[in-house]
């Protein structure tokens, strides 16, 4: 008989689960070795059971899954629909990705999500920046600088996904969001102190006033690491480069912190959603003032760190420049643009003035005599 | 003697070596004796061409974390980490769980 050339396994470099195949991987959640098939089937169930748990979706909905070809939103596509099929959800998905126009990072990975859409068999809807805003990223970094490009980025992106959600009629975004996203956005908030993103940003689910579109995060308590790992065994096509302008600073810094805390106490990341999940703030102060014209006495809302809020509120719940549902007169992306279009001008404007100002001044100076 | 192995750089790793993914390479150690350890040292002075990068890749001697390393596509951490005993034929793969999603 030949000899079996397989190296002997140990029993301790068994599968936790099956106790048949040899383990892969160990999770980070709760340390168990599992095989490949088991880790597939634990990975999946639990994604699914977070989704029917906190009911993200009915059936019929129309689901847009926010792809931006990276790992995150590439496996989501694809455990999406291997859940829809096997679980019957009847869910309608749809790729929608942003196009920000960064010449060398998005132009690639968004070829990534053209092969998604064949991979995946699902229609793909791709919303540009230039044609929403007549601004692309490229122009916008070439006019306001590097450092704030995190910032144009975010509010054009939360806008753009919205606006191409209800280009498809569709009422619901998914985005890659994972584990270690919630926890260091948690952490962010607590470092900043900022108390009302701290009290959103562990929701799964976001509907608000603000916009028509709910959003949601499946991969809420998904593990990073498993993500990658996921993709990495199945082989899922995903792009992966960073984006060619400066990342947020702050968010890094926090990100390395938390990378940190994870490799000496992996479940930190769960932990900290956690806490974040169980925090609640104390209410507002109320405090009853004289106003100042009228001596009307009315309740005024303090902050702790005792600032206060102006009642400036305007009636209608629309931005005035373009219509789209807004808490503030004009919405933040009008703002950031407007911001744009006076720089754009105040370029030539700028030398205009200068040499209108000296013509101005030696003609004074002409006119003067002792 | 030497061991011929097979060191990879994913997720967008790659940045740190001239942006070659696979390394098929042939490294100047005794088969048995060398660790993961040792082949950590080696790829910071021949695989990473700029010496700026090697903080990408390294962090208190040991591999950053979020750099997810696999040994014949096993989780190293189930290998014994910087401790595990190099053979003929390993594949290595470096993959950054870092990059946007």
């Amino acid at each position: 008989m030949p000899e079996i050339i397989q190296k002997k396994l140990k029993v301790s470099a068994l599968c936790e689960l099956c106790h048949a195949r040899k383990a892969v991987m160990k999770r980070p959640k709760n340390l168990m070795k599992l095989c490949k098939e088991c880790f597939y089937n634990v990975f999946e169930t639990e994604i699914h059971n977070t989704i029917v748990s906190n009911n993200l979706f009915s059936p019929g909905d129309k689901i847009a899954i926010g792809a931006s070809g990276g790992k995150d939103s590439t496996v989501l596509a694809s455990v999406l629909k291997t859940l829809n099929e096997r679980y019957n959800y009847g869910l309608h998905l749809v790729l929608l990705s942003i196009d920000e126009g960064i010449v060398g990072y998005r132009d690639d990975s968004l070829a990534t999500v053209k092969r998604n859409q064949k991979q995946y068999n699902m229609p793909l809807e791709i919303v540009s920046y230039k044609d929403l805003y007549n601004w692309s990223m490229d122009e916008i970094v070439s006019c306001a600088g590097i450092r704030s490009s995190c910032t144009y980025c975010g509010v054009l992106r939360r806008q753009a996904l919205d606006r191409g959600a209800e280009k498809l009629g569709i009422n619901h975004v998914v985005t890659g969001h994972n584990a270690d996203d919630v926890a260091e956005t948690v952490l962010m908030n607590i470092l900043r102190g900022d108390i009302n993103r701290l009290e959103s940003s562990t929701r799964i689910l976001t509907d608000s006033d603000n916009s028509p579109v709910k959003r949601s995060k499946p991969f809420k308590y998904t593990y990073q690491k498993e993500i990658v790992l996921y993709a990495h065994y199945k082989k899922l096509d995903y792009f992966s480069t960073e984006c060619t302008y400066a990342p947020e600073a702050f968010r890094g810094t926090a990100r390395e912190l938390l990378k940190g805390l994870e490799s000496i106490r992996p479940s930190c990341i769960m932990d900290i959603i956690y806490s974040g999940e169980h925090l609640s703030l104390a209410p507002k102060k109320k405090k009853q003032t004289v106003a100042y014209k009228n001596k009307k006495r009315i309740e005024q809302e303090i902050n702790q760190d005792g600032s206060v809020k102006l009642d400036t509120k305007p009636k209608t719940n629309k931005c005035e420049k373009c219509g789209y549902l807004s808490s503030n007169k004009i919405c933040k992306a009008c703002v950031l643009l407007q911001g744009l279009e006076l720089n754009r001008a105040k370029v030539s404007l700028d030398s205009n003035s200068a040499i209108d100002g000296a013509a101005k001044l030696s003609k004074t100076l002409e006119g003067l005599s002792f | 003697m030497a061991i011929k192995i097979k060191i990879e750089f994913l997720g967008g790793l790659d940045i740190i070596s001239n942006s070659i993914r696979e390394h098929k390479v042939t490294v100047p150690f005794e088969e048995g004796e060398a660790t993961m350890k040792d082949l950590i040292n080696w790829i910071t002075k021949n695989i990473i061409s700029d010496p700026k990068d090697i903080p990408v890749f390294i962090e208190n001697e040991t591999v950053r974390p979020g750099i997810l390393v696999l040994i014949n596509d096993t989780d190293w951490e189930l290998e014994g980490m910087e401790d595990y005993v190099i053979e003929q034929g390993d594949v290595f793969t470096f993959t950054s769980t870092l990059h946007g999603g």
